[in-house]
């Protein structure tokens, strides 16, 4: 199998098995959680807070009071990382127009020095947070093997991606194809493991939300 | 397995919910809940970190509730939840978690941990992994009808005091009152000046009230030991009070805990919505006070500052109220770093204080209190739950503050236009 073939392979039915594994799994989570349901809350609200649950999807992205000052690394690292991963995922004109392909839609793409640079910087945030989690207690306590493979299959696509965009190490042909295979990686890997609060957040965020906004405290 | 052990994986199975469910997926092992905890901060074991209390009910959780788990539970990968790892958890989950409810409002995926330790305490204590003396003050409350064996006698023998001291009469088991008032053993026991102030401003204000003898206590031993069914019997009773007399609003006292209880919990437990309301203390006065039924005179000259009960505030929504009122009677009011919300748990919520082999450690994690207040350098502290009041009082001596602390309610008292 040349390289050629390789990436035919990556873009074809690789690509397929993957999204199928994603959106089956992302299915499949959703079910586990939901399937369990929860009881009304039969007190009654102190004030009627409509959107309070909808609201804390976004307001708990901002860090309270204080946190920041006291955990700086976690929260700007992680910004960063997020950030930068959104920029290169949506923003990167050859990611749109892969996109495109498969739905139809199209949107502007940034310049590609700055999707450049938000990678360089969401891998030096990434590179940041393994050595805090490695560092700190806390973290470290809380960390297995998930957390570690969580990072790297998180890391890989980042870096192939800058690899291949820059011609580094391997023939481009070849490291685009192991750029897509990380991509399908990750795709597999993403409902099983801690990455799924890429979707799930939104879901627990809710609930804190909602119960907050109840009791009257704006959460 | 073990009956009990079974009984407690089986109870931790039914308190798992799409919340919990939800809460699980999301969390990210970013180690900040324990920023947030009083545990974590002021002794910094990572031990303490709030998430990691809740590991048992996660591989519960994991195990029984999703396809990868069940799959490594079926193919003996997983670790099985033991006895073992119960009693080793169990300082975890009761000595060291007050439910301040800090955790929660920090979580970036925005996990309720202190919901989840409140759900995890009903498997801890129907596998008997729950501390002797939460498990004694349970059945206090269940038989005697008061966690501090306090019976109806000792009230009436308060309320002769009470009525000799203020001329006034404490209405008993009136029906048709507009309010049945509450107290906790804690007042009971240690503040009778809370019952004294409600009498005054209550006859100033022409608030029709009553004590019901079958239902005096608030407090709920069975939600801090984590068994609903004994919650719901204690509930009941203030239930059954509050129908019988047919009053239109329940008041939970000066206690944080027995405000979650009966406000939030309580409907919950019953299976069905309060024909009544239920308020705090606190929400009265100031509706009283909006109304101008809650005159009061001269201002205290003292430097004072507020500690925020976690329950009322953080977990019940009573933010202004006691600034408000503290507006009135305070001419020197300061707040102390992180009041509000986000204010630190005075270290004995959550049955913490009635728990005596959590004592030293109790009074280590005072000292961020001692912090708060030094900051504001004032030696009179004001405060809204006798649970917080004794459990300072006690971190207070400890370290040798000379700092008063004294009932938001009696301060108003204090300065009440009475007689017009």
């Amino acid at each position: 199998m040349n390289h050629l073939d390789l990436l035919t392979f990556a873009r074809g039915s690789a690509l397929n098995w993957a999204l199928i594994i994603f959106v089956a799994g992302v299915v499949l989570r959703f079910f586990e959680i939901f399937g369990l349901s929860r009881k009304t809350d039969l007190a009654r609200p102190r004030t009627d807070s409509p959107g309070s649950g909808w609201r804390t999807m976004f307001t708990r992205s901002i860090p309270p009071q204080g946190m920041l000052k006291r955990e700086p690394v976690t929260y700007i690292a992680g910004y960063v990382f997020h950030l930068g991963l959104f920029l290169a995922i949506f923003f990167f004109a050859p990611h749109i127009e892969f996109f495109r392909s498969i739905t139809g839609l199209t949107w502007p793409a940034l310049p590609s020095a700055l999707v450049d640079a938000s990678v360089v910087a969401a891998i030096v945030a990434l590179a940041v947070l393994l050595a805090h989690r490695l560092n700190n207690p806390v973290k470290r306590m809380l960390s297995g093997f998930g957390d570690y493979l969580a990072w790297t299959v998180t890391l890989l696509p980042l870096l192939t991606g800058y690899m291949a965009y820059h011609h580094l190490m391997l023939e481009y042909t070849l490291m685009l194809s192991l750029h897509i295979f990380s991509v399908e990686l990750l795709l597999v890997l993403l409902p099983f493991t801690k990455l799924f609060h890429t979707f799930s957040v939104f879901v627990s965020r809710w609930y804190n939300g909602d119960f907050f906004g109840r009791k009257g405290v704006a959460s | 397995m073990s009956a009990t052990l079974e009984k407690g994986l089986n109870a931790f199975k039914e308190v798992i919910d799409t919340p919990i469910a939800s809460y699980f997926s999301s969390c990210v092992h970013c180690g900040l809940c324990a920023e947030a905890c009083l545990f974590y901060n002021e002794t910094g074991d990572p031990k303490y970190t709030p998430i990691h209390k809740l590991e048992p009910l996660r591989r519960v959780w994991k195990q029984e509730y999703t396809l990868l788990g069940k799959l490594g539970k079926m193919l003996g990968l997983s670790k099985q939840v033991t006895d073992e790892e119960l009693s080793e958890w169990e300082p975890l989950v009761y000595d060291s978690c007050t439910m301040c409810g800090r955790c929660s409002m920090v979580c970036p995926v925005g996990n309720d941990i202190t919901y989840m330790i409140r759900k995890m305490r009903e498997g801890m204590s129907a596998s008997g992994h729950a501390p002797e003396d939460m498990k004694s003050a349970t059945a206090r409350a269940i038989n005697i009808g008061s966690p501090m064996g306090i019976k109806w006698p000792a009230v009436q023998a308060q309320i002769k005091h009470v009525q000799a001291e203020t001329d006034i009469e404490v209405p008993v088991d009136k029906v048709g009152a507009d309010y049945l008032v509450l107290m906790s053993s804690m007042e009971i026991i240690n503040f009778p000046e809370y019952l004294s102030a409600l009498s005054r401003i209550f006859k100033q204000a022409g608030v029709s009230w009553t004590l019901a003898p079958d239902a005096f206590e608030a407090t709920n031993s069975g939600i801090q030991i984590g068994a609903s069914d004994l919650a719901r019997e204690i509930v009941s009773r203030i239930v059954v009070a509050a129908e019988r007399l047919k009053v239109k609003c329940v008041i939970s006292p000066e206690c944080g805990h027995a405000f979650t209880a009966i406000r939030w919990e309580g409907p919950n437990l019953m299976g069905k919505p309060f024909g009544f309301e239920v308020k705090h203390i606190l929400e009265v006065l100031d509706e009283l006070h909006a109304a101008g039924k809650l005159k009061t005179e001269g201002k205290d000259k003292r430097p004072l500052t507020y500690h925020d009960p976690c329950q009322i505030t953080r977990r019940g929504g009573v933010v202004e109220q006691p600034r408000r009122l503290l507006g009135e009677v305070a001419e020197d009011f300061r707040e102390m770093p992180d009041a509000g919300v986000m204010n630190w748990c005075c270290g004995g919520g959550g049955g913490v204080s009635a728990n005596s082999r959590a004592e030293p450690l109790r009074l280590e994690v005072f000292k961020v209190k001692k912090r708060q207040i030094e900051s504001t350098g004032v030696h009179t502290l004001i405060t809204a739950c006798a649970n917080c009041r004794i459990v300072m009082e006690e971190g207070l001596e400890h370290y040798h503050m000379k700092v008063e602390v004294l009932g938001l309610t009696e301060l108003l008292a204090e300065y009440l236009v009475e007689g017009e």
